[in-house]
């Protein structure tokens, strides 16, 4: 799956997170903005990682902006961010 | 008549004689509003003073100034019931030069009595004083309820100084605490905030889990074997805690059964209660809203108390000591049934023991209420981070997914078995919350003690260390 | 048993996680009006997510975009493999819409080696053509479980306004629940919409419609769940009344009796097996005491 441009999916509100991607040049970086980050920060960069590489991405950006979301919500935002991220732009 | 009146605060603070190394304490009866101790220290610092400890039966969101001063050394000691987290995040990284205290409210008056814990001044934030020092907190502009935790400060102090922004013709009447205690009054233009006095919660929660768990802790009560007339009742300020009175009243209507006392910790809901015929009388060692303060004023069935008679379990007897039920929340909980209200997940100092471990101590059935889980922190774990009420003191859990009862309440869990409830081995529960937010990565701590955590009857129950960076 | 149906959006993370505690028979994940147009796919992931992970304690039901939008099938495609109890198809209008949603179920089920049919359907009928057709819908596929009153939209569609007495909607209410039960599935009502706190309204009109028939009503806030399932419950006096028949019936036909006497009470046929369904339905909600 190719990254063409910038997308999100996702609240910044409690239980939830925002994803967003961006097109990289070579791999998956997951950057992780949380207040549980120290007892989760691992799982959680390693569920939005794990989605990306389930679909088939091998470079992108990532970037989490969570307010305490679990690993199901996680690997749910960037799956959708990720889909859109890979549509073309309407004109 | 001038009696015991003082110009200004530097001046009442070199009349009491204030050093380097002294203790002065303040009360936390005007809540986020108050204004006295933050103009009583920053004057302190304004006159050079250092290594100072301060003794507050709490403090609370208007005290972030005290952050600022223990890093500039004025302030090097803190004894208190509870710290928000303004102070708290200051005290975890390790600015404070000696380890915090936290006492109990029941504990607190104790220790003075004792000489345990040493007061040389105590500033008391009065609503209405007369010139001799006779003082209420239910008069004024400012009033703001009981003064119970006040009275310990008056009488075991060595120096007395009420602030009060309304000053009374002698005497004052009502009196809650007299002239004999006192050496200094000063008048000043306004003692604090009476919006931020209204801080706690003080409606009914509309959020429908938190009803839920509510609802399942009557529920719970009304199973024990201890609903009947005659209960005596509390709840903490918790949302949740709070959203058990809705419940508990509509469980009174339809089995016809009737409250002796309320204790507290008073709000509208809870007059409300006794203005509806469902309690007796309203105990109050402090209020919350200005309705329990029009409440506690005009109503003699609502009495004024002090922090000691309210919940020292080393007294003789106490109120707290003979409750029936109270409902509690909690930050962490863990499979003791030990609770943690001090540090929050990243072991940071934000809240504390207030009366929570005396009461929970005293009643018979002590129910603690919190979600599973909040956002992605686990509330049910293996250890909690802080242990600021003992498990021995805790008889039931309730969570949206079920209750777990301590097996050293004999026959309780049984009892609510034959009622049908949802009971659970807290493991279990612990496993549903721990299947949902994965293993958390402990907290690292340095080895330096930060604060000690005392228990009702004054032993420490654990100790508070610094973060690592 | 569907005596509560509780609504929550399929967008709102916190919600999915806690739908199944306030103790509804089912509960509703929301695709349809709950989520905004542009969410449409993160509601239908999020879904898609939160089935996989949690085991919720009571039926579920995923409600659908409708046949006139592009996304009912996309919806159907990401959580058939997910095995939801039923699908809630929006803006029925015919029998032909049940047997087009149920045939791309299949298609579904089959590319999946699910078995066929497992997945159920309670449509709601939300249009005048649907009341029209009530029975045809509710006899148009044998996946079909139950029909279920939707009074706001209705009334957008009848030119009428919503009252809250339910005078504009009696007439619906009347036809869905006779066609409902000619084909032995179940009649469910429209939820409570006037104040959600407002328990006795609630109360009432829930006794209304489960007296004339309805198995069930659909709630839009968890408050509601306790009241409803409560009505909708049999009594505990109604359940030792259905045992003592159920128990005198046993023995007049051990004895070759054909009338019996319960109390005083002649009973027949309807009413043993009334009393049967509500011996089977209170031991179903309370466990079995005796």
């Amino acid at each position: 799956m190719i990254i063409k441009h910038t997308a999100s999916a996702g609240t910044v509100t409690k239980n939830d997170c925002q994803v967003t991607v961006a097109p990289g040049t070579e791999g998956i970086e997951v950057e992780l903005q949380s207040i549980v980050k120290h007892q989760f920060g691992d799982q959680m960069i390693q569920a939005a990682r794990s989605m990306a590489e389930e679909m088939g991405v091998t470079a992108a950006k990532i970037k989490i902006e969570d307010k305490g979301s679990l690993d199901y919500v996680i690997r749910a935002r960037t799956e959708t961010a990720l889909l859109r991220a890979a549509k073309e732009a309407e004109a | 008549m001038k009696g015991k009146l003082v110009a200004s605060i530097e001046e009442v603070i070199r009349l009491c004689g204030l050093k380097d190394g002294m203790t002065v304490s303040f009360h936390h009866h005007l809540r986020d509003g108050d204004q006295v101790l933050p103009m009583v220290m920053a004057k302190i610092q304004e006159m050079g003073f250092h290594d100072i400890t301060v003794s507050a039966s709490s403090i609370h969101g208007s005290h972030g100034c005290l952050a600022d001063m223990i890093r500039e050394k004025v302030v090097t000691g803190i004894d208190t019931n509870f710290i928000h987290k303004c102070v708290g995040q200051t005290i975890s990284d390790g600015y404070l030069e000696k380890p915090a205290i936290f006492r109990t409210h029941g504990n607190r008056p104790h220790a003075l009595a004792t000489g345990e814990a040493h007061i040389d001044i105590a500033f008391i934030a009065a609503s209405a004083a007369d010139c001799q020092g006779n003082m209420n907190g239910v008069d004024g502009p400012s009033a703001f309820g009981p003064m119970g935790y006040a009275f310990a400060d008056a009488q075991y102090a060595d120096k007395v100084v009420v602030i009060t922004d309304y000053l009374a013709d002698y005497p004052l009447t009502p009196i809650s605490i007299d002239e004999r205690y006192v050496d200094y009054v000063v008048k000043v233009d306004s003692i604090g905030d009476t919006s931020g006095i209204a801080s706690g919660i003080t409606t009914i929660s509309k959020d429908p889990l938190g009803l839920k768990i509510a609802k399942t802790a009557v529920e719970v009560f009304q199973n024990s074997g201890y609903f009947e007339d005659g209960f005596i009742f509390q709840t903490g300020g918790g949302r949740t805690s709070l959203a058990t009175t809705k419940f508990l009243k509509e469980a009174m209507d339809r089995q016809g059964v009737h409250g002796a006392c309320i204790l507290g910790g008073i709000n509208g809901l809870f007059v409300d209660l006794l203005e509806g015929g469902y309690f007796d009388k309203i105990v109050d060692t402090q209020c919350f809203d200005l309705r329990a303060v029009e409440s506690l004023k005009k109503d003699v069935r609502h009495q004024e108390i002090s922090c000691g008679h309210y919940a020292d379990m080393c007294a003789k007897s106490c109120v707290a000591a003979h409750l029936t039920t109270v409902m509690l929340g909690a930050t962490e909980i863990d499979t003791d049934f030990n609770v943690n209200i001090h540090t929050d997940s990243n072991g940071i100092i934000m809240g504390g023991s207030g009366g929570h471990t005396d009461i929970a101590h005293g009643a018979k059935l002590t129910v603690i209420v919190t979600p599973l889980l909040r956002q992605r922190r686990a509330a049910v774990l293996d250890k909690v981070g802080t242990k600021s009420t003992l498990g021995d003191s805790v008889d039931v859990l309730v969570t949206q997914r079920g209750i777990a009862v301590n097996p050293r309440h004999e026959g309780l869990r049984e009892r609510l078995e034959a009622a049908g409830m949802p009971v659970k081995d807290i493991h279990e529960l612990r496993a549903m919350a721990r299947e949902l937010t994965g293993e958390p990565k402990p907290v690292e701590f340095t080895d330096r003690v930060v604060a000690e955590v005392h228990g009702y009857d004054g032993r420490i129950n654990d100790y508070i260390y610094q973060l690592k960076r | 048993m569907r005596r509560t149906m509780l609504f929550m959006p399929g967008s709102k993370p916190g919600n999915l996680l806690n739908g199944d505690v306030y103790g509804a028979d089912s509960i509703i994940i929301d695709l349809e009006d709950a989520v905004a147009l542009a969410e449409k796919d993160s509601a239908r992931i999020l879904t898609k997510h939160a089935m996989r992970t949690f085991h919720y304690d009571c039926e579920l039901i995923v409600r659908i975009n409708s046949l006139t939008t592009p996304f009912w099938q996309d919806d159907l495609d990401m959580i058939i493999p997910e095995k939801p109890d039923v699908i809630m198809p929006t803006k029925v209008y015919t029998a032909e819409d049940i047997r087009t949603i149920d045939a791309y179920i299949t298609k579904i089920e089959e590319a999946h080696g699910m078995p066929v049919g497992g997945v159920k359907l309670i449509p709601l009928l939300e249009t005048a053509a649907s009341i029209e057709n009530a029975y045809e819908i509710a006899k148009a596929s044998p996946r079909m479980a139950g029909l279920y009153l939707g009074a706001a939209d209705l009334s957008l569609d009848m030119k009428g306004t919503r009252t809250r007495e339910g005078y504009d909607i009696a007439y619906a209410r009347s036809r869905l629940v006779i066609a409902a039960r000619t084909a032995g599935i179940d009649a469910l009502d429209t939820p409570f919409t006037w104040d959600i706190h407002d328990n006795d309204g609630l109360a009432a009109e829930t006794r209304m419609v489960k007296n004339m028939g309805f198995n069930g009503k659909a709630c839009i806030y968890p408050g509601q769940v306790e009241t409803v399932n409560e009505i909708f419950a049999p009594t505990k006096e109604r359940y030792e009344w259905a045992l003592a028949i159920v128990k005198g019936a046993a023995e007049a036909e051990a004895q070759g009796k054909g009338v019996v006497a319960v109390n005083g009470e002649l009973v027949d046929g309807p009413v043993i097996i009334t009393a049967k369904n509500t011996v089977a339905e209170y031991e179903r909600i309370h466990g079995v005491h005796c």
